[in-house]
């Protein structure tokens, strides 16, 4: 277990670097001088070498990547261009908001999901089997952010129950979780739909192995059969998809920021790329990329932990 | 458990099984009014070639028929009550307790994810009373019993880290746990290459002697109802076509199929033969039945009125019957028992 987890590692670090690799011959093959873009068409040939040296840009390539990987191995991802502060510092500051909005998304929508794909294997064939398969599609075709409005229009402006921008003050707990439910509700609703159905799934596989039969075979109580023998291993292959699913989650997480005006890794990207802010959204998407592997690692470690022959598949 | 019993322990009365279609497509008669029983301390075997129903029996005496089974006449009653009659609660009540199962291919009998002991814990739990350490004290001494050095740290491993052998060992282990009336052992060898084979026959068979319920053998293997069964039940097409004593069947068969089998037998050969006998022809389509004999088209005695009129039951011998038009009682046996009787496969003691 302990060398297959240093060996995931790795795997992330090594993805994690080709990644960079690839984000930097983005930016560099794309036409034109960062130099006059920063500094406008009226600036002077010798202002601009200046620029071009202090941004490193008149160093060899090699020698641009060799900083680009030491400065973002130091933590440090440039500065942002208008506040003039560390982007490191400007991303930590919001994204606690998108982990919590991410978190509780993904918490209700997999509770939910999982306990429905369940019913829905017990029911099989019955009408509320049929009516859930056309909810969750219903669920998973509506685009988050139509969620988003329409939510705002229905429990913010009509009814006044929650808050419709923003995410509550700093240390008012009551105001942050009132803040929290619309977006939530709009980022989850399809991952309700998706992980029903992907729960559905692999539970009517399971439900027809022969391990089952045994369990049914010495008369455990369907309950028991269900949730500790059948949904034990059904849960393996959804855990491997949710955390994939969390890129999903967290791109909807952009436009329902931007929809509830709530300060957070999404309203960040949207403005930087309105403002041209390029520092931030380089070290913004490296951020999410790093924290996605970092997700998709642990994921995949807890499957591990889950799956005895996994475990042993790999220590081999 | 030793008192005779008017009804016997555990009977399927001309059990009839289908297998829904498909869109349409008319259903897969999987049993057709077969009639078997068994009585506590006698091993009943259960023989046939694939897809001859014998799966589909072993379900049926658990209750445990996949969702698209029918069952469209007889029943089977355990202790006299009418078990498939019963509400589910009142099966799942009788099973593992009363009547209990030994898979096939303990390779994907037992739940990979959790290990031998949480499961063989689980499965007592008819013992609620008993606290989880104690019931897991039984299943490691069960897994002792069944011959399992060092069962207490196989305890603590799962499915996958045990040989199939071990895993054999283990499925029948489970089956004993409750001390079940019936236990039902389907294919207990198929899996298992000729040693392990050897190992758990010799293992039920000194199961047998402590054990005084009642044990069906599902199998295909000849050999296996050799070494262990008193009484055997040859299964057909979804028919029961030929029963016997042990002896008797393999001395005496009655029915073309059974002579077929036992001549196909690898370890029934004295010379070298190459290819291995087969019996030519394969298994009818039950969807729907053939209106004659189901084994006509492969039989070598076979007559015209074979392939039109289904053969009835003929009482051969004491204890002996088949479903032949060419099976005639033996000897001097004045054909006291029914000729047409489903009782003619009565116990034997």
């Amino acid at each position: 277990m302990l060398s297959y987890a240093i060996r995931r590692v790795l795997l992330a670090f090594l993805i994690l670097f080709v990644v960079m690799l690839a984000m930097y011959g983005m930016v560099f093959l794309v036409p034109g001088d960062p130099a006059s873009v920063a500094l406008g068409p009226r600036a002077t040939p010798e202002l601009k070498a200046l620029l071009t040296a202090r941004m490193g840009l008149d160093q060899p390539v090699a020698v641009q990547i060799w900083n680009f990987f030491r400065n973002a191995a130091a933590g440090d991802l440039g500065f942002d261009v208008w506040s003039r502060r560390p982007v490191l510092e400007v991303i930590l500051e919001v994204f606690p908001r998108t982990l919590v909005l991410g978190l509780v998304a993904l918490g209700w929508a997999v509770g939910l999901g999982v306990a429905l794909g369940c019913l829905a294997v017990v029911w099989r064939g019955r009408p509320v089997d049929r009516l859930l398969g056309v909810l969750s599609v219903g669920m998973i075709a509506v685009p988050s952010f139509v969620v988003a409005l329409y939510s705002l229009v229905i429990f913010s402006v009509w009814l006044g129950w929650l808050p419709a921008i923003g995410a509550g003050e700093r240390g008012d707990f009551w105001g942050q979780a009132r803040a929290v439910v619309l977006p939530a509700f709009a980022v989850g609703i399809g991952w309700v739909g998706y992980t029903a159905r992907l729960v559905r799934a692999a539970m009517l596989e399971v439900m027809g192995a022969s391990h089952i039969r045994t369990a049914r075979a010495f008369g455990l109580p369907e309950r028991i059969v269900v949730t500790k023998y059948a949904l034990r291993v059904a849960i393996i292959p959804a855990i491997a998809i949710i955390a994939v699913g969390l890129g999903g989650i967290l791109s909807s997480a952009v436009f329902v920021e931007t929809v509830f005006s709530r300060p957070g890794i999404g309203t960040l990207i949207t403005g930087a790329v309105q403002k041209r802010n390029y520092p931030v959204v380089m070290g913004t998407v490296l951020f999410m990329t790093a924290f996605y592997l970092l997700v998709v690692t642990l994921a995949d470690l807890l499957i591990a932990r889950l799956d005895p022959r996994v475990r042993d598949v790999l220590r081999g | 458990m030793s008192a005779p019993l008017i009804a016997p322990l555990i009977e399927a009365a001309g059990l009839s099984v289908a297998y829904r279609g498909e869109d349409g497509a008319p259903p897969l008669q999987a049993l057709r009014a077969v009639s078997i029983a068994a009585e506590a301390g006698e091993v009943v075997g259960i023989v046939g070639e694939s897809g001859c129903g014998k799966s589909t029996l072993a379900a049926a005496l658990i209750g445990l028929l996949p969702g698209n089974a029918v069952v469209t006449a007889g029943t089977v009653r355990f202790r006299g009550t009418d078990f498939l009659a019963l509400p589910e609660a009142g099966r799942r009540g009788l099973r593992g307790r009363h009547i209990a199962m030994a898979f096939q291919d303990p390779m994907t009998a037992f739940s990979p994810v959790l290990t031998i002991g949480t499961q063989l814990t689980d499965f007592q739990h008819h013992l609620a009373g008993q606290g989880r350490a104690a019931r897991r004290a039984r299943a490691g001494a069960m897994l002792a019993r069944v011959g399992i050095a060092d069962a207490a740290r196989v305890l603590d491993h799962y499915p996958h880290e045990l040989s199939g052998g071990m895993r054999q060992r283990a499925a029948i282990a489970a089956a004993l746990l409750m001390t079940p009336e019936v236990l039902i052992a389907d294919e207990p060898t198929t899996a298992l290459d000729v040693t392990m084979e050897a190992q758990i026959i010799h293992l039920l068979r000194e199961l047998r002697r402590d054990y005084h319920g009642a044990i069906i053998v599902v199998t295909h293997h000849l050999g296996v109802v050799g070494e262990l069964c008193d009484r055997v039940h040859v299964l057909y097409a979804g028919e029961v076509v030929e029963t016997a004593l042990v002896d008797d069947l393999y001395h005496r068969p009655a029915h073309p199929y059974t002579r077929a089998l036992i001549a196909c037998d690898p370890a029934g050969l004295t010379g070298v033969t190459r290819p291995l006998p087969t019996i030519p022809g394969r298994v009818p389509e039950l969807a729907p039945p053939p209106p004659g004999c189901a084994f006509a088209p492969r039989c070598t005695l076979a007559t015209a009125r074979c392939h039109i009129e289904a053969p009835p039951w003929v009482a051969v011998g004491p204890g002996q019957g088949a479903r032949c038009h060419e099976a005639r009682p033996r000897g001097c046996d004045p054909g006291g028992t029914d000729p047409k009787g489903a009782d003619a496969n009565g116990a034997i003691r």
